[in-house]
């Protein structure tokens, strides 16, 4: 269970989000080494599903390249299987894949996904409400269960939410979907305010794309930044796409570095 | 059985994106003191609009063709005429009234006919307050006159232009809509599905279809039905016209399902050309709500089919799912063609022109093997929406009751 808090032991994490098996799974494989190469700590594998809400255009049209080209549950924890990096796994899902795999709902997924050198489970449509079976199966084997928080997660909800994390903590910058964004919303800065004596790692999600947004975030007191719908486009435009995966995990984890210099140590609370 | 208010046996919950749950929170605080405990007067606010502006109670008509038909005193419940020409307004109406108690600024919808779009639209419109309608592109076509009346009503329409086009497609963009826009907006979600509080809230809108329908059948015969009927899509006019009769054990209750143009699955494609989710689907977790879906034995959702949009959709609503595990529901099946049939032998024989999402139910008469002496059929709504699909679908087939459309030429 330790991979995933590892990565976030030596200075702020950085975490790309790519659809396995887009546009096949032999490109997923290389995309991933190229994002390790590039020094992403931990990488986020979506399992594409057929009614991704909480995803937005970028993502959704990953989610069908890959489901076109016939990504399906088994396939994906084959490839994850095949794949030969250090950087811990995260599978990122929607829980109607997870409840249908095997024979026993819930349980044979996160068995499988074990056996197959996942680490954790992202599950953006499973609320702490619904995760009582999906947590004791992940317990079980070993995963780590992370959360999302969004700007409307505030006072005892909360405190319901983080008694669940374990890993990291999502931070949802921003109302809405997923997508690449031109600024860091100031809701990121209010989420981290509100986070900041909860002592487990904070990554920033949801329209990461530029170097210096890396960087505000981590000088804001996070300790980690995922990016997603950024790197998807760059392997949707097709061309390069391996060195431009690696050029872009560097410029994000270098803007993370210079942000974890810029901190503004917190005052201690009296 | 679970005994969580959010749950009818292991169906529904509340599977959203974190985004939304404290929105659903304020949304179940909210249904429980002004709908279940009539805060402010909310429940007699809302039925004195739905008396005065939505034409209620509607008439419980003895069909007199059809009783001769079917050897059986068939009564129609007649949703058909609540304003806006289906159902669809008892629900809509509720959830606009309730948004502007919660003091929301605006209302987003999914449709799939186009009815509950329309009578959101209205509802919207009758209470001042701002509306959008997601709405597949594929719907679009099928349903124009009910895209103009949406337009017309001051309601902004947003095409959907992924996956195939229809309700499924429709939902999940309002989802992300609400999930955007969650702080100022309400969802007015369409149909008993969803995450709680919405399915338990819908039926409890739509319950005055069978409220109305228990006391005018007594006072007409002096007893209860012995069979409901309903069309089931999401499966609001169905839980509306079976609710008061649920408790009523010898009352048989059928939900009729779309059966496309065949019960089979085509796994390869991911294609069910049927909406059968409650006779043939198996249970997955959708659109919030653990319920009965066609899905692939991966999970991934199939692409449904009907001749009529609102019941073209992969689930079913979670109480309905659950009524029907415990035998309370039976499940029944009718083809395209079949209700294509019994809506031209209908509008020919009594003079309706029914919804071709009511002429499944109608159209189960035709072969129920006994509905008893009496049967109530719920006429969910009228059919002036499904013209043109309607013409174009009976060119394709030999049908023998079409009528023969000569005159234009
Ligand atoms: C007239 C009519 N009947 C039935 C339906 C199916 O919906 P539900 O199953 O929620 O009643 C629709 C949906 O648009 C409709 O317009």
């Amino acid at each position: 269970m330790n991979a995933i808090s590892d990565a976030f032991r030596e200075g702020p994490a950085l975490i790309p989000y790519i659809t396995a098996g887009d546009p096949d799974a032999e490109s997923t494989k290389e995309q991933v080494r190229a994002l390790a190469r590039g020094g992403a700590d931990i990488i986020e594998l979506g399992l594409p599903f057929s009614e991704p809400i909480a995803d937005g255009p970028t993502i959704q049209n990953a989610i069908q390249r890959s489901l076109d080209a016939g990504m399906t549950p088994r396939k994906y924890l084959d490839l994850v299987a095949d794949l030969d990096v250090d950087v811990p796994l995260v599978c990122m899902t929607y829980y109607n894949l997870i409840y249908q795999y095997g024979n026993e709902p819930v349980r044979a997924f996160v068995e499988a996904a074990a056996d197959a050198g996942i680490s954790g489970l992202i599950v953006p449509d499973l609320p702490v409400e619904e995760s009582d079976d999906l947590r004791a199966a992940c317990d079980e084997f070993g995963l780590d269960l992370i959360f999302i928080v969004a700007p409307t997660t505030k006072g005892e909800r909360l405190d319901r939410v983080m008694e669940q994390v374990s890993g990291f903590v999502y931070v949802q910058a921003r109302l809405g979907t997923t997508g690449a964004q031109a600024d860091v919303s100031t809701q990121t800065h209010d989420s981290l305010g509100r986070l900041a004596n909860y002592d487990v790692p904070k990554a920033v999600g949801f329209g990461v794309s530029e170097g210096h947004h890396a960087r505000e975030i981590v000088a804001a007191g996070a300790d980690g930044v995922v990016a997603g719908s950024v790197f998807v486009d760059l392997i949707a435009s097709g061309e390069d796409v391996a060195s431009n995966l690696e050029q872009k995990a560097r410029e994000l984890a270098e803007g993370a570095r210079t942000g974890f210099t810029q901190r503004v140590p917190r005052p201690e609370r009296t | 059985m679970s005994d969580s208010p959010a749950k009818f046996g292991d169906y529904g919950g509340q599977y959203v994106p974190e985004v939304l749950m404290p929105a659903i929170e304020e949304l179940t605080d909210a249904y429980e003191r002004y709908v279940l405990e009539n805060e402010d007067g909310f429940m007699d606010d809302f039925r004195a609009r739905l008396r005065d502006f939505g034409g209620r109670p509607t008439p419980l008509q003895h069909a007199e063709q059809l009783s001769e038909r079917y050897d059986t005193e068939v009564y129609l419940k007649r949703e058909d005429l609540v304003h806006g020409g289906a159902h669809k307004l008892n629900n809509a109406l509720g959830q606009v009234l309730l948004a502007k108690y919660m003091g929301k600024a605006r209302i987003v919808a999914e449709t799939g006919a186009g009815q509950h779009g329309t009578a959101t639209a209205m509802a919207a419109a009758h209470l001042g307050m701002d509306c959008e309608v997601y709405m597949g592109r594929r719907d679009i076509t099928r349903q124009r006159p009910n895209v103009f009346r949406m337009r017309i009503n001051g309601s902004k329409v947003n095409p959907v232009d992924v996956g195939r086009g229809t309700l499924k497609e429709a939902i999940n963009e309002t989802m992300r809509d609400w999930a955007t826009n969650v702080e100022d907006t309400h969802y007015v979600i369409g149909s008993v599905v969803g995450p709680h509080p919405f399915p338990r809230m819908v039926r409890d809108f739509q319950s005055v279809i069978s409220e109305e329908a228990r006391a005018q059948i007594r006072e007409k015969t002096g007893g209860l039905p012995d069979s409901v009927v309903a069309c089931a899509g999401g499966g609001s006019n169905t839980m509306g016209a079976f609710h008061n009769f649920v408790p009523d054990e010898d009352v048989a209750l059928y939900a009729v399902e779309a059966g496309g143009s065949s019960l089979d699955v085509d796994e390869e494609k991911g294609v069910a050309p049927n909406s059968a989710s409650l006779s043939t689907g198996s249970v997955g977790v959708l659109h919030g709500a653990r319920t009965r879906l066609l899905q692939s034995r991966d999970g991934q959702i199939l692409e449904s089919h009907s001749i009529s949009s609102g019941l073209d959709y992969a689930g079913v609503g979670p109480e309905l799912a659950y009524l029907v595990d415990t035998g309370r529901v039976t499940p029944v099946t009718v083809p395209d063609d079949a209700a294509l049939e019994a809506f031209h032998r209908f509008s020919q024989e009594e003079g309706i022109i029914p919804a071709l999402e009511t002429a499944h139910a109608i159209a189960y008469l035709e072969t129920a093997d006994d509905l008893g002496e009496s049967v109530i059929v719920n006429i969910s709504g009228r059919g002036d929406k499904d013209l043109e699909s309607v013409l174009e679908e009976t060119a394709k087939r030999d049908l023998v009751n079409a009528p023969e459309m000569g005159v234009f030429e």
